[in-house]
């Protein structure tokens, strides 16, 4: 968009959305990603699958600096996150971008937690408005129009003046939806977002997320939900201890080549 | 809040209990004998001629007690709203990512925290004795843009309410950090996912948040601060109410009756104060405490039993509050 910052075209001409080289995070002496490459193209949906504790959280979390990057590389649209190129000594180096630029460049990015962390203190509707306000500075009534948007979107268009405790877990989920897509991002990123919520409830954060899908947002999803991988995903990418162990199409669910994936399946299913 | 009201009223419910309550006598005991005490403190104020009545009457409305009160109610509106603000700086300076704010804000903590607020009140006193000048000008040289005599600045009134203030603030600034340290960290991560900035997050996300678990503490300093006020004779400030009441018991031989008037007007704006806390906490316990509407408002799986609030026990209720979210939190 604004500037390439020296990314690689691919042959196509489009440029990954994300794209993740090499990427190490230890927390301490517990070294969670060992090395991982991720590629998403855009409009298209990856699936993270993996046992707990299998890094796939850390990676959504450092797509999105929600955790600082110990080793490799993150791209989104082509522009190195977290860090720009500088001239230091004559050397080239990485510098720490400040924090106006790394809240400009999760601007693009949209997340949806497992919690849904919703403001507890905002209605459904003030939740939604809450950045366009005050990061876009989108004026009150435009701001507004567009919350009413996405909460019908979201099929909680009656549901405007409900405070978060007020809702059900599902109800939540679907504002905190809402909530992202309002500051109109380029990428969704999902972490569990299905995993706290009673089992009927479920099916109706999955039919959301199905029809932003359809609409070609670029998402990338952990999940547990092998239905929803099945169904939705361009890409299904498989972790375990901190590495990607299997990757491919939606048909590696039900044809894995690797034993460790045959293994969680079979776990899961 | 809610009223008394039978579940299920007006729904169609076949053999529908109606059931003798359990006898109690615990109850009828304990009214029994607080009635007793009750009645035999009564009989003792009212009999006892030492307590002098007649006297407690006269000095109530005493234009010097009156004064007294205002005097003492401006102290502490001063003191406690100048130090919220500070607290609320020192506490966001003790979290900032720069590492000299920490320091200043410890030290601050460390020394206010750390003194006798009498020592300090004598200190304020003592201030245009030991500077004597205030001058704007390039320090470690002699060059003085503006100056001005200490004792203009620094009156008897001003050193009361500044002592107060600075020894309170380093208190509430530790209860101001410990609401900011209560708010989920999800909610913050939430923000900055939206590409919210650290300071839109502290002023929109986390301190209205903070602000529920912040009050009732407060309120309780804001009634510590009232009596503290007292104290405002090391200064020595001499309009306070405890001064007036007690100067007045002096010149009369009086000192049971005078401290009474001093005890009912304490009492009184401690009330109005409680009046107003609970207020003040309702508005920001807007979204914690609200119930389902209707019966399509479903309750969130985790859900957390939604805490009563009724009347007459703001402190209790606010705990119960507190613990129910972060039940919900961190559920």
């Amino acid at each position: 968009m604004t500037e390439v910052n020296g990314a690689e075209q691919t042959a196509g001409g489009t440029r990954p959305a994300i794209e993740a080289r090499g990427v190490h995070k230890a927390f301490g002496q517990l070294h969670v990603l060992k090395g991982v490459d991720l590629t998403v193209m855009p409009g298209t949906v990856t699936v993270i699958l993996g046992p707990s504790g299998s890094g796939k959280s850390t990676l959504l979390r450092l797509i999105n600096q929600l955790e600082t990057l110990t080793g490799g590389s993150i791209r989104v649209d082509g522009e190195l996150i977290g860090y720009k190129v500088v001239e230091h000594r004559g050397k080239r180096m990485l510098q720490t971008l400040d924090d106006r630029a790394v809240a400009a460049q999760r601007a693009k990015i949209g997340m949806v937690f497992q919690r849904f962390n919703l403001f507890p203190h905002m209605t459904a509707l003030e939740n939604v408005m809450e950045a366009p306000v005050h990061v876009k500075h989108l004026g009150k009534a435009a701001a507004r129009e567009l919350a009413v948007k996405e909460l019908t979107r979201v099929g909680l268009g009656d549901r405007l003046d409900h405070y978060p405790a007020q809702l059900s877990g599902g109800q939540q989920q679907r504002v905190a939806i809402a909530r992202a897509l309002a500051m109109q991002p380029e990428i969704m990123l999902f972490d569990e977002p299905t995993s706290a919520l009673d089992p009927e409830l479920v099916g109706e954060v999955l039919g959301v997320m199905r029809e932003l899908a359809q609409a070609g947002m670029t998402m990338v999803c952990v999940t547990h939900e092998i239905g929803f991988a099945r169904e939705v995903a361009d890409q299904v990418v498989f972790m375990d201890g901190g590495v990607v162990v299997e990757q491919g199409g939606p048909g590696i669910i039900d044809h894995p080549s690797e034993p460790r994936f045959r293994d969680f399946l079979q776990h899961v299913l | 809040m809610a009223g008394k009201t039978v579940d299920g009223e007006g729904l169609d419910i076949p053999d529908r209990i109606k059931a003798l309550p359990v006898r109690r006598t615990g109850p009828i005991v304990a009214a029994v004998i607080v009635a007793l005490l009750a009645a035999m403190l009564v009989q003792g104020l009212v009999a006892n001629k030492r307590l002098d009545w007649p006297t407690v009457w006269k000095y109530l409305f005493n234009e010097h007690v009156l004064e007294g009160v205002g005097y003492t109610l401006l102290l502490t509106v001063i003191s406690m709203a100048v130090a919220i603000v500070l607290s609320v700086v020192l506490a966001i300076m003790r979290k900032s990512i720069n590492p000299v704010l920490r320091g200043v804000s410890w030290f601050f903590i460390w020394f206010f925290r750390g003194t006798p607020v009498y020592t300090q009140l004598v200190f304020w006193g003592l201030f245009s004795v030991l500077i004597p000048k205030l001058s704007l000008g390039i320090p470690f040289t002699d060059i003085s843009f503006w100056s001005i005599d200490s004792s203009v600045v620094i009156t008897a009134f001003n050193a009361a309410w500044i002592g107060l203030a600075l020894n309170e603030a380093a208190y509430l600034s530790e209860i101001v950090r410990a609401g900011l340290e209560a708010v989920d960290a999800g909610q913050s991560e939430a923000a900055q996912a939206l590409g919210m900035g650290r300071s839109l997050i502290m002023r929109r996300i986390i301190l209205p948040q903070a602000m529920r678990i912040i009050i009732p503490p407060t309120g309780n300093e804001t009634i510590g601060m009232l009596k503290n006020t007292s104290l405002v004779l090391a200064v020595p400030f001499t309009l306070d109410l405890q001064f007036q009441t007690n100067a007045i018991a002096n010149r009369t031989y009086k000192p049971i009756p005078l401290l009474i008037v001093a005890c009912i007007w304490y009492l009184v704006i401690t009330s109005v104060m409680m009046l107003l806390q609970q207020q003040l906490e309702r508005h920001f316990g807007r979204g914690f405490d609200a119930r389902p509407v209707g019966t399509r408002g479903r309750r969130p799986p985790y859900d957390p039993p939604y805490p009563g609030k009724s009347e007459g026990e703001p402190h209790d209720d606010v705990s119960k509050l507190n613990q129910a979210t972060f039940v919900g939190l961190n559920a």
